[in-house]
């Protein structure tokens, strides 16, 4: 491998961008793919197959042995509202392997003691995200029901691409929230992108049911993607 | 920004080649059976043994970092096998009963 190969890398994966290294098996040269990078024929679709799944393996292309080693982020979710069904989703999401951040800036939802080890933050959605910005890697789940709060998330995470945006309320709900969302400037196209209502419909009752629904809903996304990214 | 964890070897690589060191990377190319690191799994090794990662349980880094010394002097790739059925080929198997191949490649000047 190069060393310019394992330095470019190095950065994209402290962007939180996926990368994949191509390596010939048999003569050893190596070539760094990007996700937004268009790469042709036989390798063009083990790569997107790659990228895709997120698992590394050898394909044989024209003759040649070659590796392809895939670097992905590993997904994240921020949940905006400290609610109830977040004390959940906290928990499932963290079993599913995810990071997962809780952003509330009442500091009467956002208590340590309701979100014991927990990545928790007393803020303005528009503050924290300046610092930790949203990414494609990143599932986005608005759950506080005030638009106040869950508008500015929602409308960033579709911005930035992030995997999944999901927003809690009822149809009626989620209409008036696109009427604003239009008038903002937001396309359609951007718009059908939110889960609106959340979660897979599981006919869930209780918190920790709409919380396994939504869990359910963000797997479902991630692994079924196409490609992601800018 | 992700800041570069303690035990990140393709950071520490990189960092090894900065300060002027020879590096060679060990990579899990294919697994059979129960291996125990996936495929993509790195094992870093410079050229004075030091190595950071794994690509089996702990059964036959020692085996790769000794290849590696080989292929950091002359500079050529070399793909390895293990397996429990190997051992007298490698004198080193994994216990777990999978089969595992490991490509091992200098890291080049930039």
């Amino acid at each position: 491998m190069d060393l310019k190969i394992l330095q470019q890398l190095n950065i994209e994966r402290d962007n939180r961008r996926a990368a994949m290294v191509v390596t010939n098996l048999v003569n050893g040269e190596g070539q760094l793919v990007l996700e937004a990078d268009e790469v042709d024929g036989a390798l063009g679709e083990a790569v997107q197959k790659g990228f895709r799944s997120g698992k590394s393996g050898v394909v044989e292309v024209e003759g040649a042995e070659l590796f392809l080693n895939v670097h992905v982020p590993s997904p994240r979710l921020v949940i905006i509202g400290a609610v109830h069904i977040s004390q959940a989703l906290t928990q499932i999401a963290a079993l599913a392997g995810y990071d997962v951040k809780v952003i509330d800036p009442r500091t009467a939802f956002a208590t340590p003691e309701r979100f014991s080890g927990v990545e928790l933050q007393a803020d303005w959605p528009e503050d924290v995200l300046k610092d930790s910005p949203l990414d494609a890697y990143t599932a986005l789940a608005a759950l506080t029901h005030d638009p106040k709060i869950d508008d500015f998330p929602l409308q960033e995470a579709l911005r930035v691409g992030c995997f999944y945006v999901g927003a809690l309320g009822s149809r009626k709900t989620h209409a008036k929230r696109l009427t604003r969302f239009s008038e903002a400037g937001i396309t359609a196209a951007q718009m059908e992108k939110i889960h609106a209502p959340i979660g897979l419909n599981i006919a869930a009752a209780t918190p920790s049911e709409i919380a396994i629904a939504v869990m359910a809903e963000i797997i479902e996304t991630f692994r079924k993607r196409g490609m992601v990214g800018s | 920004m992700q800041q570069a964890t303690l035990n990140d070897e393709l950071k520490l690589a990189e960092q090894w080649a900065g300060d002027g060191k020879s590096v060679a990377i060990a990579t899990v190319v294919e697994t059979w059976g129960s291996a125990p690191r996936p495929v993509g799994s790195h094992l870093v090794i410079d050229g004075d043994g030091n190595f950071e990662g794994s690509v089996s349980g702990g059964c036959v880094e020692g085996a790769v970092v000794a290849e590696a010394m080989d292929v950091i002097s002359s500079g050529k790739t070399r793909m390895l096998e293990f397996g429990v059925a190997d051992e007298a080929a490698w004198e080193v198997g994994l216990s777990c009963g999978g089969r595992i191949r490991v490509y091992v490649e200098r890291l080049g000047a930039a």
